[in-house]
């Protein structure tokens, strides 16, 4: 008996962490609507080919009979495009769910990429300090200096368009403020006694790292995640739409945007409006439930 | 005692939280007269800094004074209209706080922030504004005034800054300065000229000040009454020299024990047992029983305010019985006025 | 204070210097130039004139040297497109650039200062609810997407405003400036409030998170117990204070408004440099895109010195510091 509630214990406080946060989380309706936002959107994309009318990419089911039909119409197919076709006859709402799976791999992928990659530079600046630390530490605060949009167009314009290409170029752009956030916590508590006091005996050098540097970087991280998931998508939208993106055969949001934007001035509003609409709700949802999570997470919050 | 300047009744500040209603100030009732210094002592979360806002109507949501007066020369204080209550401050009635760190804006000039508290109630030029800045730094013992209306409050050392601060309260002649521990975060020999500098400010210009503290020795040397406050509530008052040699609340006596100044050396400091009480969960009745060696059953009720011959009162059942008045220690200096 | 500037300005030129170096790598280093120049059927002579006059032939290293070495003397290469010298391309469109991000950095600061001062002032008011809910939207919906929105409202349905392109211009000090009229106005207002909507959410946010600090620091407290009135307190204590931040911000956000210039200038078809540059990195430009890349990160280098001199002006405290 005493053995399994030594071993239950630390289980039982981290549930009672989880509890204590979505408590807290819980406070906002506004993050609470967002989160399930959230869920219905991942949901949707996972479950794209059985949500969806009509597989948008696969040419044998699309007729050009069927382009621009407006919102409402019934095309070809025998049912209602509930938002209209494109110029190629694709159901919208369908290439809104493949779009989606697209933009959301991509965001997530490009944002934990980046805080795998930011994380460890910024914690191997903490561990070692001095002048790999300043060197470090310079380089990213002149990576930060400049926009992410703008490191963007360069690594594009380098790495040319495609799938790798395009979460690398996100990467390039976005870990600088995963290192920044870990050097920051990490840094802070590396100079407490008790890892000094760690560091003189033969204890190896990832248990300090990972036991005792990380977790206390790991709040902030997580804020800094969740809005950079945003980010990504958005970035990615926006280089997409610019033509710099993916190309046309693997669409997301953004290139569907792009691609409905010439028929916008005659009035064909719901080729790149229902896109956007989608695009919009993704971001401004995990942008909401991304600055509950900080208010939760945030010790000196005030109110 | 000559006709009280400022006189408080019975106020009663609450602030409504999610833990219930807290009465940081509850019920508490003193009054100062023209050019005398109130002692208002209390340890920390006492609510006399609470008691110091309320009476300038600084008091913000979730705060809200809930009852009493507050006679400043006769007219209430805690009935007048916004607009009507900014007149009165800074021009009848001034506040000094606790931190010069802060209390001066880091990023304008001293003389800035100086002639716009003269121009708040003043409507006169910037020169004539400037002129009375001056006048009231030289008042308080700064040096070259006019070059420090150029400075940066960084500039000036803490003590230098709290004098300043106190040349901004007396701007306007004001009847009364209320002063928040205005001496806590200076080095002693600092403060020993700073409550001279007030000491003589008070005589000559016939100010009244309230000065709120939690260090005994301070209140001892500067304070011609006294005002003790706990959990909320005065528990005594009466004349500073009468209190310090003679305390009749318990609580007071305690305090006084715990001052190491009047402690003999090599001896173990006595303490008051136990911790204040947070106001979320206040004991029934007096709010120092739990620690009270004195405590008896009627403690579980309020105890009623105790009125003494000599004018002073205690809020306890037991009171601790005069003793023969005796001088204090000759070494400690007093600023208090030969009165 | 010489000292802190001598060493900002080195490491302001390692910058450039390095950015130029990976601009030119990254950018010269993919596929082969010549064969966007000229139509792949022409005759071999052609071709190999073309690549020694543009010395395709020597070592990379090379071409950064005459490159860099060029740049120097203020030749930039010649567009491979346009068939016209980069830099003189790249100024020909600059005022139109700037005229958008400045006219965006001046809606952002006279909505997001006052919005972000009242949503500091009231935080647990209704109307700064609203204020902080638009700056969440502000900074959160991707510009592009808030531009077509804007087209559709504004052009295509309401028809008060055209849909893209820049009016009628007139010279001002050597620049064709447009928003000299008030029909350059209705050109250029929707674009700068679309380039400004991020700016303002982040000035919002900013202005009230130290609106906020500020009014509960003590000097305001002590300014209201010497009765200064709200007005005041607010327009001499806060405003001062949050100054230092703000001006912060603004100078850095000027570098990033040219970047994300780019986005809005395509979506309004405004012929500034962002437009050009999209334009050439699609037509694999490389004198084009190497220059507008140098020349952007000269800018924001210079942008970021200016901020930390002006930085120290606003802060006696950091003046202080610097002298000692």
């Amino acid at each position: 008996m005493s053995t399994a509630s030594v071993t239950a214990a630390p289980a039982e406080t981290r549930l009672h962490r989880l509890a204590n946060f979505w408590a807290d989380f819980r406070q906002s309706p506004v993050a609470v609507a967002a989160l399930a936002v959230i869920v219905v959107i991942v949901l949707m994309a996972v479950f794209a080919p059985l949500v969806a009318p009509q597989d948008p990419y696969n040419q044998e089911t699309l007729d050009l009979f069927d382009a621009r039909l407006e919102p409402g119409e019934i095309g070809s197919g025998g049912y209602v495009h509930w938002i209209g076709t494109d110029a190629a006859g694709r159901d919208v709402f369908s290439a809104i769910l493949y779009g989606l799976r697209t933009s959301l791999i991509v965001g997530v992928m490009a944002g934990a990429l980046a805080l795998v990659l930011g994380a460890s530079v910024g914690l191997v600046a903490a561990y070692y300090g001095g002048r790999v630390e300043a060197l470090i530490m310079r380089v990213i605060d002149l990576q930060l200096s400049l926009p992410a949009i703008l490191l963007a167009l360069v690594l594009v314009a380098m790495l040319g368009q495609g799938l790798p290409q395009l979460i690398a170029a996100l990467v390039a752009a976005q870990y600088a403020y995963f290192a920044r956030t870990t050097h920051g916590a990490a840094s802070a508590e590396r100079r407490k006694d008790y890892i000094e006091a760690a560091l003189s005996t033969p204890l190896p050098a990832r248990q300090v790292l990972f036991r005792h540097l990380l977790p206390n970087a790991l709040p902030p991280l997580i804020v800094v995640a969740t809005v950079q998931v945003a980010n990504s998508i958005a970035l990615e939208a926006t280089l997409s739409f610019l033509g710099l993106g993916l190309p046309l055969t693997q669409p997301s949001l953004g290139s569907l945007i792009s691609n409905g934007f010439q028929f916008l001035l005659s009035g064909r509003y719901w080729i790149s409006i229902y896109p956007g609409i989608a695009l919009m709700l993704t971001v401004v949802a995990i942008n909401l439930v991304g600055d509950q999570v900080r208010n939760v997470l945030n010790p000196r919050r005030s109110r | 005692m000559s006709e009280a300047v400022l006189r408080v009744k019975d106020l009663r500040t609450q602030f409504k939280t999610r833990a219930g209603v807290l009465k940081a100030v509850d019920g508490v009732s003193f009054e100062v007269g023209r050019g005398r210094i109130l002692g208002l002592v209390g340890e920390s979360g006492s609510g006399k800094s609470v008691t110091g806002y309320s009476i300038l109507g600084l008091i913000e949501p979730p705060g809200e004074i809930a009852g009493g007066e507050v006679l400043l020369n006769g007219q209430d204080l805690t009935r007048l209209k916004s607009e009507a209550m900014r007149k009165i401050r800074g021009a009848q009635i001034a506040m000094v706080f606790q931190d010069p760190m802060m209390t001066l804006n880091p990023v304008l000039k001293i003389g800035t922030q100086m002639i716009a508290a003269v121009r708040a109630h003043d409507r006169v030029s910037r020169k004539v504004a400037r002129g009375r800045a001056r006048d009231a730094l030289a008042k308080v013992g700064i040096p070259s005034p006019e070059e420090r209306l150029d400075s940066y409050p960084h500039q000036l050392s803490g003590g230098m800054r709290q004098r300043v601060a106190i040349a901004i309260a007396l701007l306007h002649n004001p009847a009364v300065i209320l002063a928040d521990e205005p001496t806590t975060a200076l080095d002693v020999s600092i403060q020993g000229q700073i409550l001279a500098e007030v000491r003589r400010l008070a005589d000559e210009t016939g100010t009244a000040f309230v000065w709120v503290t939690h260090d005994l020795a301070v209140v001892s040397s500067l304070a011609d009454d006294i005002c003790v406050m706990y959990a909320g509530r005065v528990v005594e008052t009466g004349p500073a020299a009468d209190v310090i040699a003679s305390p009749r609340h318990p609580y007071t006596a305690g305090l006084l024990a715990s001052v190491p100044a009047e402690h003999e050396p090599g001896t173990r400091l006595p303490q008051v047992p136990g911790s204040t009480p947070s106001l979320a969960n206040l004991p029934p009745g007096c709010a120092f029983a739990p620690r009270c060696a004195k405590a008896g059953p009627a403690c579980t009720t309020t105890p009623p305010v105790q009125h003494f011959e000599d004018g002073r009162t205690a809020l306890c059942n037991y009171p601790i019985e005069p003793v023969s008045c005796q001088p204090l220690s000759s070494t400690s200096t007093t600023y208090r006025s030969a009165s | 204070m010489i000292g802190f500037l001598i060493q900002r300005i080195l490491q302001a030129l390692m910058v450039v210097i390095a950015m130029s170096v990976i601009v030119f790598l990254g950018v010269y280093a993919i596929g082969n130039p010549i064969d966007v120049m000229i139509d792949p059927a022409s005759d071999q002579a052609l071709r190999e004139s073309l690549i020694q006059r543009y010395g395709f032939d020597r070592p990379l290293y090379e071409q950064y040297f005459i490159f860099m070495n060029n740049m120097l003397h203020g030749d930039l290469g010649e567009s491979f497109i346009y068939r016209l010298p980069v830099l003189e391309l790249i100024l020909s469109r600059l005022p139109a650039t700037l005229e958008l991000a400045l006219t965006a950095m001046m809606i952002a600061t006279c909505l997001g200062i006052p919005l972000g001062l009242w949503a500091g002032y009231k935080p647990d008011s209704l109307s700064a609810k609203a204020i902080m809910g638009f700056s969440v939207l502000g900074f959160s919906v991707p510009t592009f997407w808030v531009g077509l929105l804007l087209i559709m409202a504004f052009a295509v349905e309401l028809g008060w405003l055209p849909s893209g392109g820049r009016g009628p211009t007139t010279e001002v000090l050597g620049m064709q400036l447009s928003i000299t009229s008030l029909e350059g106005w209705s050109y250029i207002i929707l674009p700068a409030f679309n380039l400004a909507l991020f700016k303002l959410g982040l000035l919002i946010r900013l202005t009230r998170a130290g609106t906020i600090e500020v009014m509960s620091s003590d000097f305001v407290r002590f300014a209201r117990a010497q009765g200064l009135s709200e007005g005041k307190v607010v327009g001499l204590h806060v405003l001062k204070n949050i100054s230092i931040p703000i001006v912060t911000v603004f100078g850095l956000e000027l570098g990033s408004t040219l970047a994300f210039a780019v986005v809005t200038e395509t979506v309004f078809n405004w012929p500034g440099m962002g437009k050009l540059i999209i334009d050439s990195i699609t037509v694999l430009d490389r004198p084009v895109m190497v220059a507008y890349l140098i020349l952007v990160v000269f800018l924001f280098v210079i942008i970021n010195l200016v901020v930390d001199l002006i930085y120290g002006q606003l802060d006696p405290r950091i003046r202080v510091k610097a002298a000692s």
